[in-house]
């Protein structure tokens, strides 16, 4: 990453330096040590939740874990493994990932493709269409009021196709394409490529880098919604795990509460080992993607910041 | 211009055949010369058009009388009935005072803790240990809003870590959860759990455009450590500061509605009912719709004007806008 590299320039010149050195020395332990105690805190619900995934309930509700698991068992694992109201709604969720995802990748390179052509007339109006509704949206009612009437409800669609285009996104995207050097295109045009040849064999493959982030910006999206599903779907099938979760959460789901109906303690006492599970089992795919992801999301929002 | 063909020459050809320059010429001429790219536009103008402008025209509603099932567009004109309903609607005034609060805290908190965690990074010379913080104080922002809420709900149960902290300090736990005393602070504090690392992406990659030679030349006025980062540092990650802070004002009232929706109930809607939250369930779970589309259009309004006013006066003060 481009940050990485020392940011001022070693400082040799001894007389100025020796003034403040003393207390540069203790800022420097200072800043290290709060540096790790943010890590710490940053880390620390992750550990506790995997720590309660692997104790019992029992163990949980004396209050007993934090950082270390106590009666190390699988159990919680194997009921929600057993879970099929569970399974079903992860499935939902790498459906509507993958279709979503899918659906945005084709409008937004399409038309940062288009809007990235200089020459083209009436692209300030195109442009314009999409960054007005960044400032300016519709609201809930509204969208509901629309989903409702297309006969969405209690679809997929209704999860996918309204967050299926994010302006930022598009802005990011066209960017890359107006940086992509013209001498290629010109020459694709004297060899007699049309727009779509230039689009499909020259434009795309060039892009790889700038379309494994935008997928990865979208995938992590439609892996994490729930407000699309909450809002419009009512049939427990079709429900993502994000909706599942929230569900098991607001001690409304009746596939996981333990027999026990809510009585003295709040929901999130009595289940709180299958929420850490539940938790964990959604958090695996965006954890085991990040290290290889991360670089791209920041040089993805940088290129955006460049031309915004 | 009526011109049927446009053969080139070769001259003409190998200059600006792939037309990158603007060339003269009417709708028609554009038009047949770039076909392809207009197609290519179409379907995600349809999108934009249906679930971006259509439900922006929507909010028509809050001026019409919306019958379920009928028309999305309403029925009749009402006029202002419904704007002054909310006007007269005391508990319209309660929830847009929580969101002034949360929201004006939210800025408070979570706009400047990014640009210090960016400064203490970039203090730092050994250039692993810089790359494992900024790793792990990104994580963070892709967790679903669901995680995070469930996170606080372990955290602060009555077994959670936060009531043994109390306990070991010979306190009574504590269902924070619960407390309309605690919601803001809750709030606030997982919003800029979430937010912290992340929000240094763009402090970080301004200030390595900062010139070594100011650095340079300060050392030599003989600026120290701390003088070289309030006279070179800050004025070089000023214009980020002040894009993000019009962009945060913008938003101010934009409350994250979904975090505000899952860690509410009602024993807080005392200080955690936000405009969104109140105005989804008089909407979507009462059905008064139009009533909702006219708080919601409201919202809307002020948010927009609000960015437009925070880049006016960013442009008359500093020179920096969005656009």
């Amino acid at each position: 990453m481009a940050q990485d590299a020392p940011r001022r320039a070693p400082v040799t010149p001894k007389g100025s330096r020796i003034k403040d050195s003393t207390a540069y020395k203790v800022f420097t332990v200072v800043n290290t040590v709060a540096l790790l105690l943010l890590c710490a805190t940053m880390l620390y619900p992750f550990l506790m939740l995997l720590a309660q995934s692997f104790s019992s309930a029992a163990a949980i509700n004396a209050g007993q874990v934090n950082l270390l698991p106590v009666d190390v068992n699988l159990d919680t694992y194997r009921a929600v493994a057993n879970n099929g109201a569970f399974w079903r709604s992860y499935g939902n969720t790498v459906v509507y990932t993958v279709i979503g995802t899918a659906i945005a990748m084709t409008l937004t390179t399409t038309y940062a493709f288009v809007l990235s052509k200089k020459h083209l007339r009436g692209r300030g109006l195109l442009i314009g269409i999409a960054v007005f509704t960044m400032f300016f949206n519709g609201g809930i009612v509204p969208n509901y009021v629309l989903i409702s009437s297309l006969g969405m409800k209690n679809t997929m669609w209704a999860v996918i196709l309204p967050p299926a285009l994010s302006v930022f996104n598009l802005l990011v995207m066209k960017a890359f394409f107006e940086n992509l050097p013209t001498e290629l295109e010109e020459a694709a045009h004297i060899d007699g490529l049309t727009w779509f040849g230039i689009f499909f064999r020259i434009v795309l493959p060039l892009s790889k880098a700038v379309i494994a982030t935008m997928v990865l910006f979208y995938s992590v999206q439609y892996w994490n919604d729930w407000f699309g599903a909450f809002l419009y779907l009512t049939e427990t099938d079709l429900f993502p795990v994000t909706l599942f979760l929230r569900n098991l959460i607001a001690g409304a789901s009746t596939a996981a509460s333990e027999g026990a109906a809510a009585s003295g303690g709040s929901a999130a006492d009595l289940n709180a080992n299958i929420q850490s599970v539940t938790m964990i089992l959604i958090l695996i795919p965006i954890l085991c993607v990040y290290p290889f992801v991360q670089r791209y999301f920041v040089s993805g929002i940088m290129l955006g910041s460049v031309k915004g | 211009m009526t011109t049927t063909e446009t053969t080139p020459t070769p001259a003409a050809t190998s200059r600006s055949r792939p037309a990158l320059t603007r060339r003269p010429g009417g709708w028609r001429r554009a038009l047949k010369r770039d076909w392809p790219l207009y197609s290519l536009a179409v379907a995600p103008l349809i999108f934009l058009a249906i679930f971006r402008y259509i439900p922006m025209l929507g909010n028509v509603i809050a001026f019409r009388r919306f019958q379920p099932g009928g028309s999305i567009f309403g029925e009749e004109w009402v006029g202002m009935l419904y704007v002054d309903m909310f006007i007269h609607d005391p508990a319209f005034w309660h929830v847009f005072a929580n969101t002034a609060i949360i929201g004006g805290l939210t800025l408070v908190v979570c706009f400047p803790l990014p640009i210090i965690l960016a400064l203490m990074l970039n203090e730092v010379r050994r250039t692993h240990f810089k790359r494992v913080v900024q790793s792990i104080s990104y994580l963070p922002h892709f967790l679903s809003v669901v995680i995070v809420v469930g996170m606080v709900y372990q955290l602060l149960s009555l077994h959670g870590t936060v009531n043994q902290i109390v306990e070991a300090f010979g306190g009574d736990p504590v269902l924070f959860l619960q407390r309309p005393e605690w919601f803001r602070f809750i709030y606030v504090a997982s919003e800029a759990w979430q937010t912290v690392g992340w929000g240094t992406i763009l402090y970080l990659a301004a200030l390595t455009a900062v010139d070594d030679a100011l650095y340079e030349a300060a050392r030599i006025d003989g600026a120290n450590r701390w003088q070289q980062t309030w006279h070179v540092t800050i004025p070089g990650i000023r214009p980020t500061m002040v894009t993000l802070l019009i962009l945060n004002i913008g938003n101010f009232l934009n409350v994250g509605f979904e975090k505000v929706l899952l860690l509410y109930n009602p024993m807080t809607y005392e200080t955690a009912d936000v405009i969104s939250t109140y105005l989804y369930r008089v909407g979507l779970v009462s059905n008064n719709l139009s009533y909702a589309a006219a708080i919601g259009l409201f919202q809307a309004i002020i948010g927009f004007a609000m960015v437009m006013t925070a880049n006016y006066i960013s442009k008359r003060l500093v020179g920096t806008s969005l656009w």
